[in-house]
């Protein structure tokens, strides 16, 4: 198995489609000869052409809901929203649209659309290009929403993301492109909706998303050197979520740690407190504990940012907290 | 073809045939709308409708340049557009009433009327909110080299959404086969015309990205009929989409139960008296008191079996909300 970065890892994903399936193509804005704000189409111009490769102007909406008329047509548009944040200017084609037309034609009609899309602090962009927003995204029926945190996720993710028959909205985590992991040279599909545990243990559960599943990896990593077994537990799929991988590990372990890197307040973390506290409430010894950013926009000075994303200390000390309770 | 503004002043004659099969469509979808307000007006009908009294020539003589696997986009105000592409009366109505016989199994309403089967993509309850995914869906027909094309139907509120001149920047600049009609109703909802436009020649908009416009009286089926047969010859030769202007009116409320009181005193009588398409084309055709009282009866006939259709369909279970969130 070949070396791949999370970047190459969504790229090959996509060729693979575009090559095997003339109903797959992209839109989006510089995904042409620039390859993409984060180069990840870099190279699909040249062996596609630019029919399937389109660079478009700068029109969220119109990018979006040219994907929703395509598909509804029955191909498979990829198109990608440079950065999360300008999500917002999809949001009425993605939530009041792609979301909303099977149910509103009384399963008449299919919207098989993919919108990646990517975003994440850590390089100080500010408050305008950092933002995690999944959250809004899973509060939507209608709607699948897909985070991968490795390389070999988003390949077999990113191709299940395509070739279902809804809308998915799919997350990629700008500091994550550089990781490198095995890839299977042939992809290989992972069904949506399934958990992945990356690491087993005993003491407590972490449930990450995102860049805070490498994290979260660490943590257990140093836990170790203290005697706290540390399960690390990644959803990948949000919307729909993977309830009952969930419910086992904290079953196993009787503490439940979650973190992102969006704003802990009424984020996905929020939603896995309650799943976990109604369906395992007699299994936990601990409070759950939530771990995100604080409630602000992202600043730019690198201090202020810094401050304000969540670290490995603070996943370490609501580890810590969750087991000081016996 | 070139680009610019084609006026239709005079236009050619259709057969006589023709447009007495017209005068049957705008008179059965304006016999439909009344039963419409009624029904709503007796309580048999829930939520938000909007009728398009007055604007029947624009849906029908767009509609008819259409081939079946040509697809519509609509708007909150869609029943005559639905008729006009080949929904049954019965499914139409059927759906007002919320039942599973509707045209979208009782899951969207008046304003949400979805027929994929004569290519009708659904009515949409969002001002402007059609027209990107009528640009995809032309855009698909592009890249697959199908003879088909896609209509958008908006009003002249939606001109001032994002959505508009993105999809029209974006349908222009693929070149795609679309054609967008305005009914230009002169009002966006409530809001007069010179209260929200800071223009008046609306075709000035889509100059702006350089595309195909034409203007026409939406109120002259027959110069509807001909002004969409060249727009729509237009976009499906290749050429590029085309800005489709008609000129129309509300001949009443915004929605069923709208007092109007935005409207200025007089108004609505004087545009009934002289803005009417349907006395209009009749008054051209000659149709004479005998024929006139066999053609309402036959309408009348259809539109009352739609209510007695509806009445006697099937009512959803409460649980079947849960079903068809997802594919």
């Amino acid at each position: 198995m070949p070396e791949t970065t999370y970047r190459e890892a969504v790229r090959d994903c996509l060729a693979a489609a575009m090559r095997q399936d003339p109903d797959v193509f992209l839109m989006g804005e510089d995904i042409a000869e620039m390859g993409g704000s984060m180069g990840v189409t870099h190279g699909l111009l040249e062996e596609f052409g630019k029919e399937r490769v389109r660079n478009t102007p700068i029109s969220e909406a119109a990018i979006a809901g040219a994907g929703v008329g395509a598909a509804i047509q029955g191909m498979r548009p990829v198109v990608e929203i440079m950065y999360q944040d300008f999500i917002t200017l999809s949001m009425e084609q993605i939530v009041l649209q792609a979301a909303k037309h099977r149910y509103m034609s009384g399963g008449q009609v299919s919207v098989p659309l993919t919108v990646r899309t990517q975003g994440g602090a850590g390089w100080s962009p500010g408050a305008q290009h950092a933002e995690q927003l999944e959250a809004w995204l899973c509060h939507v029926p209608g709607l699948k929403v897909v985070y991968p945190s490795t390389p070999e996720d988003a390949s077999g993710l990113l191709w299940s993301s395509i070739y279902d028959d809804n809308t998915v909205v799919f997350f990629e985590h700008r500091t994550l492109y550089p990781i490198k992991a095995n890839v299977p040279e042939a992809l290989s599909p992972i069904e949506l909706g399934k958990a992945r545990v990356h690491r087993e243990g005993s003491d407590v559960t972490i449930v990450a998303i995102g860049r805070l599943v490498h994290v979260a990896l660490q943590v257990a990593e140093q836990a170790t050197e203290e005697g706290i077994s540390v399960e690390v537990l990644d959803p990948r799929t949000l919307l729909p979520l993977d309830e009952d991988a969930i419910i086992n590990s904290v079953m196993k372990t009787n503490r439940c740690v979650v973190t992102h890197e969006a704003v802990t307040r009424m984020g996905f973390g929020a939603e896995i407190a309650a799943l976990v506290q109604e369906k395992a409430f007699d299994y936990l010894d601990a409070p759950i504990e939530r771990v995100g950013s604080k409630f602000t926009p992202i600043p730019f000075a690198p201090v202020m940012e810094q401050y304000v994303i969540p670290h490995e200390e603070d996943v370490m000390a609501a580890v810590k907290r969750t087991v000081a309770r016996i | 073809m070139s680009r610019g503004v084609t006026k239709l002043e005079q236009p050619t004659r259709l057969s006589r045939e023709t447009l007495v099969s017209f005068l049957e469509e705008m008179l059965l979808i304006r016999r439909f709308e009344e039963k419409v307000e009624e029904r709503f007006r007796a309580g048999d009908l829930s939520g938000f409708l909007h009728v398009a009294l007055g604007q029947e020539a624009v849906a029908v003589g767009v509609c008819r340049t259409l081939e079946s696997d040509d697809v519509i986009a609509s708007t909150h105000r869609a029943h005559h557009h639905c008729l006009a592409k080949g929904m049954t009366p019965n499914a139409l109505m059927a759906e007002l009433y919320g039942k599973l016989e509707g045209c979208s199994r009782g899951y969207g309403g008046s304003m949400h009327l979805y027929d994929l089967a004569t290519g009708n993509l659904g009515a949409n309850a969002v001002v402007g909110g059609g027209l990107p995914g009528i640009v995809g869906a032309a855009l698909s027909f592009q890249l697959r080299g199908e003879p088909r094309i896609a209509v958008a139907f908006f009003g002249d509120g939606a001109t001032n959404t994002g959505a508009f001149h993105e999809s029209l920047n974006l349908a222009q600049l693929w070149s795609v086969p679309a054609v967008f009609v305005c009914e230009n109703n002169h009002y966006a909802e409530s809001t007069p015309s010179h209260q929200h436009m800071p223009i008046t020649d609306l075709s000035r908009r889509a100059e702006a990205f350089g595309m195909h416009c034409v203007v026409v009286d939406g109120q002259d089926i027959e110069a509807v009929y001909l002004a969409a047969t060249e727009a729509t010859a237009h976009a499906r030769a290749g050429n590029g989409p085309v800005f489709l202007v008609a000129n129309t009116y509300r001949l009443t409320g915004h929605y069923v139960g709208d007092p109007q009181v935005y409207r200025p005193k007089g108004e609505l009588r004087e545009l009934r008296e002289t803005q009417d398409p349907i006395p209009r084309l009749r008054e051209l055709l000659g149709v004479d008191e005998e024929s006139w009282s066999a053609l309402e009866a036959d309408v009348k006939a259809t539109v009352e079996a739609s209510v007695e259709f509806a009445k006697s369909g099937t009512d959803p279970r409460p649980e079947d909300a849960l079903l068809n969130v997802y594919a």
